[in-house]
């Protein structure tokens, strides 16, 4: 003991303890980190520049309304600082923006031309990078087959469909606003648009819908739209208004029509 | 149906045998021969009443099966049937044993889908049965009572059609149910009483689905199966109405006997209903409650309609503005009850008095087998359009937020725009029925008159061309000669200054007389001016080319 002591004290022993520290460390970095191949692919796909090729695009595609430090303008585009890049990927993935035309609310449509996994992540990197936010689920998060069909129902029929109808085909809002339908939407759409309440959804955060949560109610709105209707058809699944629109136009039509084929008489020529 | 006593001699013994027994101590023989040689008058919109018949006895057998299956009990229940999304979730015995049809029973689903669609046609087949006896008059004398009863069923077709789609306890039944609940609670003094008694405590209790069950399966249809046995019995005795026609009158029926041929076409129409109804039950899914999911109260869909029938209701609740009176501490929600019961009261009132009001307002007493064509009445008629179109604009309503999404226009507006057509709308349908039907009218007078158009272009010898035309074929002329002017009371027509007659005299009296000839009277006589009518030879109105023309094609 007394040797080890003595050896404690000696000059170098500080410089010895660092450099076994900066080793340790280093070992600890190199089997927890990311490979260095990894780190190599996303300096060469741009990662390392998200923001800044994010910023570029941002101000050719979104600053006309957004303001080019996304700070909003009124009567035209929300700030997007806190928005989050959930935000972004959801609203550009589903078409929505860019904006065509200043609207009650902005339609799902066919996405720009520019658009793709890549561009996406610029952007979401730098509106992320403005004020933080929601940011995009991991796939595992939003796996369909991970949920619990029943418990997402039950969530669904609780929280959603007061909007988007039973089984999400949509519905009207107030003011030429609408919940749309669910029928396109992809699982990380659906979660994105719970954590980022777009337009006139309000927002579910992870306090009110936990993430497993939000992984059942996927499991069924997927679920549920991709169920084939065992009673025939679906008659776009928007309960009676459809139905008694066939039970006029086609039943009592076809009844009708059979009225006036058996009491048809043979016109007497003239 | 040999005569009592020996079996003639062409009926097999084995016939003969059974059917003298039975003769001999029901006499139905007798009755059967007077029977069955029952004339009955061709026309197709007579068979629409049938529809409604004949879905009510498919509905009698679809329901018997569904009663097989169903448990009317709102015991909570764990989910463990073959539907997987709704496995291990708590719901009623009701909606559990309903999904177990839908899934579990063979042929459960068909059944279930057949039951609902013939509940739609049943419906549907009573009101279109409904508008052709209104506008063809086919409820005047002696058949007013026949009117109350038709009246009576299609109310009670609609509480039977809302105790049923209750029945399965799914969400949208029961945002249904709700809202019969706050009806039931807005009624002044009673409603908190009767909406206790109703669901048997606090919302929504545990024994509405049991009671809704027995009023369903045992009460009303035995009340309507009784009142559509009285129809047909009425309607049987009284003999059926007949179009004006050829040798048709007040007291004759022109038509097929019973049997045969009446009863093969009813056979074949039954034929008819049940396929269309098996059709739509096979093709066409309803009523999907496995996606509706079970009944909370704290639930609701967008998209939450009734069944069509109760569309109107729906429709006067989503376009009534918000006002409540508060008086003496109790609340009258007239946002709730003006919705409830004044558009129904007024359809329902109006149906049941009008055949009286009309007797009324024309004094006409007389026996009626030879109904009017619609456009032969027309203030009838408008009255009837824009019963249609009221009726129509609150059904049309009731869906308004599928309008707003399908049709991509603002809810509000369609609210907006609601509550001005419930009150405009109406008037518009009244004054252009008008016009439409004093139109036909010229049509028919000018038929009468000129004859019809024959297609052959005849030139003269001075060059004018005009198309010859032919007298109508006799039918169609018996066929609109059948007219009668709408009567006037005698004496509404009192000159001003003029002593009018007793019981004309008072206020009453007087908008009675007003009534009497603004809705009687011949407005455009059939052979108006048209007396020295003939079919050829008259150039300006029918001439193809005139003489101008001919001048022109030499001059160029």
């Amino acid at each position: 003991m007394n040797r080890i002591t003595a050896r404690r004290r000696h000059p170098l022993a500080r410089y010895a303890v660092l450099l076994l520290t900066l080793g340790l460390l280093g070992v600890a970095y190199t089997l927890a980190a990311p490979t260095s191949e990894r780190a190599d692919a996303a300096i060469a796909s741009g990662r390392a520049d998200d923001v800044a090729e994010g910023k570029k695009l941002f101000e050719q595609s979104c600053a006309s309304c957004h303001g080019l430090n996304a700070e909003g303008i009124a009567n035209r585009g929300p700030s997007l600082v806190g928005v989050g890049a959930a935000s972004v990927d959801f609203q550009v993935s589903s078409g929505r923006m860019p904006l065509a035309q200043l609207g009650a609310q902005a339609p799902r449509k066919k996405p720009a031309p520019w658009v793709n996994e890549d561009t996406i992540r610029q952007l979401g990197a730098y509106v992320q990078s403005l004020g933080g936010g929601p940011t995009v689920p991991t796939q595992e998060m939003v796996d369909p087959a991970k949920g619990d069909k029943s418990k997402g129902g039950q969530l669904f029929r609780a929280n959603c469909i007061q909007c988007h109808n039973f089984v999400g085909s949509g519905g009207a809002l107030t003011q030429g606003k609408y919940a749309p339908p669910l029928h396109d939407a992809t699982p990380r759409q659906i979660y994105e648009a719970m954590v980022t309440g777009p337009q006139a959804m309000p927002v579910f955060n992870d306090s009110i819908i936990t993430p497993e949560q939000k992984r059942d109610m996927i499991a069924y709105i997927v679920g549920v739209r991709e169920e084939p209707n065992p009673g025939g058809a679906g008659l776009g699944r928007i309960g009676p208004v459809t139905e008694g629109l066939v039970a006029w136009i086609v039943g009592i039509s076809l009844l009708a029509l059979a009225a006036i084929w058996i009491t048809a008489k043979r016109r007497q020529a003239q | 149906m040999s005569p009592s006593g020996g079996p003639d001699a062409n009926v097999p013994q084995a016939i003969a045998g059974p059917s003298g027994f039975l003769d001999d101590r029901l006499g139905a023989g007798n009755f059967l021969k007077r029977n069955l040689r029952k004339v009955f008058p061709d026309h197709w919109s007579f068979l629409l009443g049938e529809i409604a018949l004949y879905s009510f006895i498919i509905l009698l057998l679809t329901g018997t099966f569904l009663t097989f299956f169903f448990k009317p009990s709102m015991e909570h229940v764990i989910y463990d049937g073959a539907y997987e999304p709704l496995k291990g979730v708590g719901m009623s015995a009701a909606y559990a044993s309903s999904l177990e049809i839908s899934f579990d029973v063979r042929g459960g689903l068909l059944m279930r889908q057949m039951h609902h669609w013939a509940a739609l046609l049943f419906v549907a087949g009573m009101m279109v049965h409904m508008l052709r006896v209104f506008f063809t008059g086919a409820y005047r004398k002696p058949r007013e009572l026949n009117w109350l009863i038709g009246v009576l069923l299609l109310t009670l077709a609609l509480a039977e059609g809302l105790t049923g789609y209750s029945l399965p306890d799914d969400l949208l039944s029961g945002a249904g149910l709700r809202i019969t609940e706050g009806v039931a609670i807005s009624l002044p003094l009673v409603g908190t009483w009767i909406t206790f008694f109703l669901f048997g405590g606090e919302y929504p209790g545990e024994d509405v689905i049991s009671r809704f069950y027995s009023l369903h399966i045992l009460l009303i249809p035995g009340i309507l199966l009784a009142l559509i046995s009285a129809h047909m019995i009425l309607m049987w005795v009284q003999k059926h109405t007949q179009m004006p026609g050829k040798g048709r009158t007040n007291n004759n029926v022109v038509g097929a006997p019973f049997y045969p041929a009446f009863m093969a076409k009813a056979g074949a129409y039954f034929m008819f209903t049940f396929g269309v109804i098996a059709l739509l039950g096979t093709f066409a899914q309803i009523n999907p409650i496995w996606i509706f999911g079970p009944y909370t109260p704290a639930d609701i869909s967008a998209g939450s309609q009734p069944d069509f029938y109760m569309g109107f209701l729906e429709g006067a609740l989503r376009l009534m503005p918000s006002w409540e009176i508060n008086f003496l501490g109790f609340t009258l929600p007239m946002s709730v009850l003006i919705p409830a019961l004044v558009p129904m009261g007024i359809i329902m009132t109006g149906l049941a008095v009008y055949p009286f009001a009309e007797r009324w307002i024309t004094g006409d007493n007389r026996e009626h087998h030879v109904v009017d064509r619609p456009r032969n009445n027309p203030h009838r008629t408008s009255i009837g359009i824009s019963a249609i179109t009221f009726y129509g604009v609150l059904w049309l309503l009731g869906a308004n937020d599928e309008i707003s999404w399908v049709f991509k226009v603002s809810l509000n507006w369609t609210t907006y725009i609601g509550r001005v057509l419930i009150f405009v709308a109406p008037v518009i349908a009244y004054i252009v029925t008008y016009r439409i039907c004093l139109g036909l009218q010229r049509k028919d007078a000018a038929i009468i008159g000129h004859g019809v158009e024959s297609g052959v272009i005849k030139r003269l010898p001075h060059g004018e061309y005009i198309e010859v035309h032919v007298p109508p074929s006799a039918d169609i002329e018996a066929h609109m000669r059948g007219k009668e002017p709408v009567p006037v009371l005698t004496g509404a027509d009192t000159e001003p200054g003029g002593i009018p007659p007793k019981g004309m005299r008072g206020p009453i009296g007087k908008l009675k007389a007003r009534m009497s000839t603004a809705y009687g009277g011949e407005k455009i006589p059939l052979d108006d001016g048209h007396h020295d009518g003939h079919h050829d030879g008259h150039g300006d109105e029918h001439a193809a080319v005139g003489a101008g023309g001919d001048d022109k094609s030499i001059t160029r």
